[in-house]
């Protein structure tokens, strides 16, 4: 029994975790994220909440190991050319900005003692409404196939408001002359949530990318990895130096079981339908978000509690 | 001379006539990687040049409190469905461990006065000057910070957990948690008879992370950005020679 309980004293977190239970959870989400091709973050952030990680510690570890996890892979896609150099700049100068007001709002609330409340409803409606529609969409598919007939393609370069604005540039790998602007407010919105929330923010910025700026599938997963990489390494950075919770400890142990984790679950991926994976993440979604939310309303069996330091 | 000191003597012999005598197991805990508690012996002897009075009671009290701190307790109340802090009282200084042994039950070991003078239990070692005139029952805030700590084994109330034997040597232990907060923890250990204090002695214990725990707890509050960038550095890192290192077991 022994070796299944490792006490580790986390010197930042300063508590005493078991070493174990941190390299089997940063597995499982490693396994998860291989098979679904998602980060992992939004569900690993809330897992750590679990097992009594401090939320504030949590999240910004959380972006820590992100920046970690993406590397090899803004590497590969570097590699491979499927990556918009030129529009992964502009979402990441809208990412900078969003992460930096996002960590302004998360000190802000952190001093009114709101914090905690703050991460755990925003992960309670993120989670609610992404497994939501997830769960409808792969639901719509699964019987779209059964009766057979395909959807019909969607035309990417649609006329629609977003050709209307100013500012305009042109993206040359992805094939765009669209305006700065709606790329920038997709930055700004995945950093904020970066800060609020210790995700990439990737289930948000892909689909963004594919439906509300028109950009080729091929590079939408590369270019939104080399943002995250950035904004979250930003995000490190920010609540490293302003509140003192990146846990380089945590993140190292969550790390390296999550990189073996990651390359089982893609062996396993392979295996499986892709609307049989869909429909499985999307449940998964919607439990840790019915988790989170029941902790919220439902009464606590300790209505007090400490925070340290004051004001 | 010689009879000044007579003199001096017979007036000091009474207000000292039985002194504390100290030991400790260890006057040092190193918060290491593999932390996980530790327990401290307490022992030491009743120094005395009379008798052992019996018209009176004897009794030890140790007590061994970590380094106080200011600390926020907040209220949650149902706001639209939904449990939020919304209540708050600052408690000034509350020490962040705190236990107390005896060698009889408080209430006969120690007397209020004493308890007042020297703040003794729990209550008394927590300072708090005022509420917010927003919250009425300010002691209940004190009293969940009490209840809370003591639950994470941070406060202790441990009667009866000193051995005093034939009124001379005595011995107690005090186990730490895992969650310590580093800092000096000031050990108190007061004689008492009939609840009042006879002799106090106090000495400290030093909690320290040390090695990879110190330096990378000081790096991040003195460097924190050198800490952020390192912390970004060693991720990369692991996880980079972690994928590395797992392609090439599958070849």
């Amino acid at each position: 029994m022994a070796i299944w309980v490792m006490l580790i004293y986390l010197p930042i977190a300063e508590v005493s975790v078991n070493a174990v239970l941190l390299l089997g959870l940063g597995g499982l989400v490693g396994v998860l994220s291989g098979m679904f091709g998602v980060g992992g973050g939004f569900l690993m952030t809330p897992l750590l909440f679990f097992i009594g990680i401090p939320p504030a510690v949590a999240v910004a570890t959380e972006a820590n190991q992100i920046v970690a996890s993406s590397f090899s892979g803004v590497l590969a896609h570097l590699r491979r050319k499927t990556v918009d150099l030129k529009m992964g700049t502009v979402l990441l100068v809208g990412g900078l900005v969003g992460a930096a007001l996002g960590v302004v709002l998360f000190n802000y609330l952190k001093a009114q003692g709101q914090v905690d409340l703050l991460v755990r409803l925003s992960y309670v409606i993120f989670l609610g409404v992404v497994g939501g529609l997830m769960f409808l969409e792969s639901l719509r598919a699964l019987l779209r196939t059964r009766s057979a007939g395909g959807a019909p393609a969607r035309d990417r370069r649609r006329h629609t408001w977003i050709h209307n604005l100013p500012f305009k540039m042109k993206f040359r790998v992805s094939g765009l002359y669209i305006s700065v602007i709606p790329p920038l407010i997709v930055g700004v919105f995945v950093g904020i949530l970066a800060a609020i929330m210790g995700v990439g923010g990737g289930f948000i910025m892909v689909p963004a990318m594919i439906y509300l700026l028109g950009m080729p599938t091929k590079v939408v997963v590369g270019t939104s990895l080399f943002q995250i990489i950035f904004v979250t390494a930003f995000t490190t950075l920010l609540h490293a130096t302003t509140n003192f919770t990146v846990d380089v400890v945590l993140a190292v142990l969550l790390l390296v079981g999550g990189v073996i984790g990651a390359q089982i679950g893609t062996r396993i991926g392979t295996r499986m339908k892709a609307e049989q994976l869909r429909i499985l993440l999307a449940a998964m979604v919607l439990v840790v978000c019915g988790k989170l939310a029941l902790d919220l309303l439902l009464t606590p069996s300790e209505i007090y509690s400490l925070g340290t330091g004051g004001h | 001379m010689g009879r000044w000191l007579v003199l001096l003597l017979v007036l000091a012999a009474p207000l000292r006539a039985e002194e504390v005598v100290l030991g400790l197991s260890r006057d040092e805990v190193a918060i290491t990687a593999t932390f996980d508690g530790s327990e401290i012996l307490v022992f030491g002897a009743v120094k005395r040049e009379a008798p052992i009075p019996d018209e009176t009671d004897l009794d030890v009290i140790i007590t061994l409190a970590g380094p106080s701190e200011r600390v926020t307790v907040r209220r949650k109340a149902r706001v639209a469905g939904i449990w939020a802090n919304v209540d708050a009282v600052e408690v000034d200084a509350a020490p962040s461990f705190y236990a107390v042994l005896s060698s009889a039950p408080l209430d006969t070991a120690l007397n209020a006065v004493a308890d007042l003078r020297y703040d003794i239990t729990i209550p008394r070692a927590i300072r708090s000057v005022g509420a917010p005139m927003t919250v009425q029952d300010a002691e209940a805030f004190t009293e969940a910070l009490i209840r809370i700590r003591e639950r994470a084994g941070l406060y202790q109330v441990l009667e009866n957990a000193v051995d005093l034997e034939e009124d001379t040597l005595f011995r107690g232990r005090v186990s730490l948690p895992a969650n310590l907060t580093e800092g000096p923890y000031s050990t108190r250990i007061f004689l008492t008879r009939d609840g009042s204090v006879v002799d106090v002695y106090e000495t400290e214990i030093a909690v320290n992370k040390v090695g990879l725990e110190r330096w990378l707890y000081e790096l991040s509050r003195n460097r924190p950005l050198l800490y952020g960038l390192m912390s970004l550095a060693i991720a990369i890192a692991a996880g980079w020679s972690a994928s590395t290192a797992f392609r090439l077991l599958q070849r």
